[in-house]
């Protein structure tokens, strides 16, 4: 019996051991909270803007759509040094490096998606397909999650099918990109963030 | 009872062994350095675990350089897969 237990305890370990090396698991649910919220205060702004000017494609001169872009830049940009720092004290806590191996993979399997989806959207803007900017992006954000999720918690996984889901909706919807855009990056990220806060984080 | 008993590979009757296997099958390769810090072990100790999985041919070894520093990475082989895979299952078979 007690030898049982021991090899009982030895597969509990492997199976540590192959999580570990391959998945990164300081993961903050509190990140996910700090981006959603970076994204809707983004599209607060990007509603102010729309709306003051009507939502008409020809309407949307290019000097518009440049200020749409950078208030898009901004907001990408505090969601990730808000989503990092949150990360780095969850990694610090549990004494894990924040750039190992591990991190590695799961940034370079997450950007190759995010940035091909990216760039696609700029160029389509520049084009003038506005409309397609909030589906798209979704689509590739969601795309990225799910090649991402093999290196850290699986349950990245299902946020990533979501978004995705939503982009192809929100196809349907062109004109209403912004509410769209809102739920997948602010409501989505602060919901799955604080689900897993109270799972995976305690 | 002993058939079971047979299944068991001698190359993993350490835990360490086990360990590094573990981790070797589900990366493309491992540097010595991950692996010390991955499993919480000596230099020593993971050295000469390494080079017992070496000799069995279980794991394969490949040097290079990383800017300028000797760099060591680790696989498993096609045969130490297998051979861990067997383990595992021989390890599962007893506990039924």
């Amino acid at each position: 019996m007690e030898n049982q237990q021991e090899y009982i305890n030895d597969l509990k370990e492997i199976k540590d051991i192959m999580n570990r090396s391959t998945r990164f698991m300081s993961l903050s649910g509190l990140s996910g909270v700090s981006a959603g919220i970076c994204a809707l205060i983004g599209a607060y702004f990007a509603y102010e803007h729309l709306y003051k000017i009507g939502y008409e494609r020809n309407e949307l001169a290019t000097i518009n759509v440049n200020y749409l872009i950078l208030i898009g830049a901004l907001t990408f940009v505090s969601a990730v040094v808000s989503s990092f720092f949150f990360t780095h004290i969850e990694a610090k806590k549990n004494g894990q490096k924040l750039w190992d191996m591990q991190v590695k993979r799961l940034v370079g399997s997450f950007l190759i998606p995010l940035g091909t989806g990216g760039i696609l959207t700029l160029i389509l803007v520049a084009k003038g397909f506005v409309g397609l900017a909030a589906p798209l992006t979704l689509i590739f954000y969601g795309l990225a999650l799910v090649n991402g999720s093999k290196y850290t918690f699986s349950d990245i996984k299902s946020l990533g099918i979501l978004e995705i889901v939503l982009g192809l909706l929100a196809t349907q919807f062109i004109g209403f990109g912004i509410y769209f855009w809102a739920v997948g990056f602010g409501v989505l990220h602060i919901a799955y963030g604080i689900y897993m806060y109270f799972t995976n984080n305690r | 009872m002993k058939d079971l008993l047979n299944n068991l590979d001698k190359a993993f009757e350490n835990k360490v062994r086990m360990g590094i296997m573990a981790a070797l099958v589900v990366n493309e390769y491992l540097d010595f350095n991950s692996l010390k810090e991955l499993l919480g072990v000596t230099d020593g100790n993971l050295a000469s675990h390494l080079k017992n999985l070496e000799k069995v041919e279980y794991v394969s070894v490949k040097k290079e350089f990383l800017n300028r520093k000797p760099n060591t990475k680790y696989s498993a082989t096609d045969m130490g897969k297998i051979a861990f895979k067997k383990h595992i299952k021989a390890i599962e078979d007893l506990l039924k």
